[in-house]
């Protein structure tokens, strides 16, 4: 064997973060959609999504004896197909640190890199908020054609919802960082906590019942959680007299509930760069980034 | 002295849990230790598992904190500026299944290498030309899942290389290969050092043939401290007024080797039980020890089954320098 000439300068350190999310979501993209022919991604793909909604359809439909016509079915199956963003960008980004440090045994190799990590878990969870997408929309469309959803296009506020749907998806990227950098300090079990995080946002977000539903002690939790103002102004910009049947959020506007949705995103995005920054000197302190739990 | 890795007083404690009635104990993984690596060197750290060869390169690396000291890479401190060493530096592990196993090899190389700002054309090109050296240019399109754990170990040093970087840390990396593979990883690295007289390679292992075979320098580390840093050639040196028997003999019985070591002449004794005999490694300070020993073996029925006088080995200095082999040290960290 013979050695070659090297390439003889460190890595440009300009366009960093750009190079390291494109990278970064093109394997997550591969991992997402490779590890199954096409034929069978796309049948998992379609079928994913409206099991789940079906579950929730089947029991609505029992409690209510078919009410579908009802704004509460509506309401939802709205909150809950566009709840499955959240558990695609939040335990997203978040699962990325078990993939890499437990599966591949390759986030030593990422960290070592000239990259920068946090935004190498925002372009993982990218390619999840891509698949997300297909199975939101999936959901949506099946929902219109089958169970009349009240969905009319011409009647949707399409810069309402661009602009909720991208604040949101930052916000969720943003906790979905938190979650991730506390995963960095956990070694046992810390694949348990995306989905324990996203089942219990679930309960007290308003996905798939009004906040006021829950005991008033019991609200205050919902009104702190951003998700809230997200779903709920997801749900005004698509079917607006949906939301106007339930009054949790009617003494806000549009505008106050994306302001404070932008604000929350805002406090989240601080919060996931410190909280990073805290559990990446943690997890180096403690020898975290490459321990392997074998769980 | 243009240097490549400065340590100074480097230390690394780790607090271990135990259950909640215990208290955290420390384990000293390393201790001051102080080492200078020569741009351009091929340094090797020699020493057994659990020496604390694996803490230094993770430190080295920016993985992990030192707990005490200096550690400076490419010109930078490890801790306080790893996102300057990153960039320079490039790391690979042996004897782990590592890599996303969905990619191609050629996928898996060509995305390190745009983390490491390669443009693509370029990468590509590298990526052939690495994995013709390799020998592996039939697998380029092969999922790294469905490669040996040969090939997976010889994509990890592509990984390592393709970054062409300043400074590379090699952590044992022929652990857990055969023996072609090994070699070919060995003429690999002398023939990438040779074409790139610039480039600092720190390569660990406990095998002593590779340590002797490739490096310009080593260190021999046990119990988390440098024991001795000098070329092969020196310190094999120091035993060069010794004389050095390999002897096979029937089980020792209830013979203690320490026993052999208080006899006049005798300096140090290793020993090893082998398939229902024993190997004795004997480093004597004259040829007429060579007598009392066989006298005591002799003299407790033990039988001679093979004797071989030979030139001193690094294992023979880590003997020397420890009181027992590579072996024993490995079962003595392993509890």
């Amino acid at each position: 064997m013979q050695a070659t000439q090297g390439i003889g300068k460190p890595a440009k350190e300009r366009g960093v973060s750009g190079r390291t999310f494109r990278a970064a979501a093109w394997l997550g993209w591969q991992i997402e959609s490779n590890w199954a022919d096409p034929l069978i991604f796309f049948i998992y793909s379609v079928i994913k999504p409206l099991s789940g909604a079906a579950i929730l359809v089947v029991m609505y439909s029992v409690i209510t004896n078919g009410a579908f016509d009802d704004p509460m079915f509506a309401y939802i199956y709205l909150g809950n197909a566009f709840y499955i963003y959240v558990a695609a960008v939040l335990t997203g980004v978040s699962w990325t640190v078990i993939d890499d440090r437990e599966i591949y045994r390759m986030l030593k190799y990422i960290y070592i890199a000239p990259v920068h990590v946090p935004v190498y878990l925002l372009g993982r969870g990218f390619a999840k908020f891509a698949f997300g997408s297909l199975a939101v929309f999936i959901t949506i469309a099946a929902g219109v054609y089958f169970l009349n959803v009240p969905l009319d296009l011409s009647l949707v506020n399409w810069p309402l919802f661009a602009v909720s749907l991208t604040l949101g998806i930052v916000m969720l990227a943003m906790m979905g960082l938190v979650l991730g950098s506390v995963m960095l300090l956990i070694v046992n079990n810390a694949n348990f906590m995306g989905e324990a995080v996203a089942g219990a946002l679930y309960l007290f977000s308003g996905a798939v019942f009004p906040l006021s539903i829950l005991p008033g002690w019991l609200q205050p939790v919902g009104y702190i959680i951003p998700i809230s103002y997200w779903l709920e102004l997801l749900r005004r910009s698509v079917i607006g007299q949906v939301a106007e049947s339930f009054p949790t959020f009617s003494q806000f506007s549009d505008i106050q509930l994306l302001a404070i949705l932008a604000g929350l995103t805002a406090l989240f995005t601080v919060l996931g760069f410190v909280v990073f920054r805290y559990c990446d000197h943690q997890a180096r302190e403690k020898g975290y980034l490459d321990r392997y739990s074998n769980f | 002295m243009d240097l490549a890795i400065h340590t100074e007083k480097l230390a690394r404690v780790y607090k271990l849990r135990g259950n909640k009635k215990e208290a955290a104990k420390e384990l000293v993984a390393l201790r001051d230790i102080n080492l200078d690596v020569r741009r351009g060197e091929l340094f090797g750290l020699l020493g057994p598992n659990g020496a604390g060869k694996t803490t230094l390169i993770k430190i080295l690396t920016t993985l992990l904190a030192p707990s005490s000291g200096v550690a400076r890479v490419a010109g930078y401190d490890v801790a306080s500026e790893p996102e300057k060493v990153r960039p320079r530096i490039n790391m690979v592990s042996g004897g782990e299944s590592s890599g996303y196993g969905l990619l191609t090899v050629r996928e898996n190389l060509w995305m390190f290498a745009q983390f490491y700002g390669i443009p693509s054309k370029l990468a590509n090109e590298r990526i052939k030309q690495l994995l013709d050296i390799v020998r592996m240019s039939d697998r380029m399109n092969t999922k790294s899942s469905d490669l040996s754990t040969g090939l997976r170990q010889k994509m990890n040093i592509v990984r390592g290389f393709l970054t062409d970087p300043e400074v590379l840390f090699l952590d044992e990396p022929t652990l857990g290969l055969d023996v072609e593979a090994s070699l070919d990883v060995r003429n690999f690295v002398r023939g990438w050092m040779e074409a790139n007289p610039d480039r600092t390679l720190l390569l660990t292992t406990h095998y002593m043939v590779e340590a002797d075979e490739l490096c310009d320098r080593v260190a021999i580390i046990n119990g988390g401290q440098v024991l001795a840093c000098d070329t092969p050639a020196n310190l094999k040196r120091q035993l060069q007024s010794d004389v050095i028997y390999r002897m096979e003999v029937s089980p020792l019985n209830d013979l203690q080797p320490e026993a052999l070591e208080a006899l006049g002449g005798v300096r140090k004794v290793s020993h090893e039980a082998q398939d229902g005999a024993a190997v004795l490694e004997l480093i004597l300070a004259e040829d007429d020890a060579l007598g009392s020993v066989v006298n005591m073996l002799t003299g407790k029925d033990i039988h001679i089954l093979n004797l071989q006088k030979r030139e001193p080995s690094l294992e023979d200095v880590f003997v020397n320098l420890v009181g027992h082999s590579m072996k024993e040290a490995e079962s003595d960290a392993n509890g």
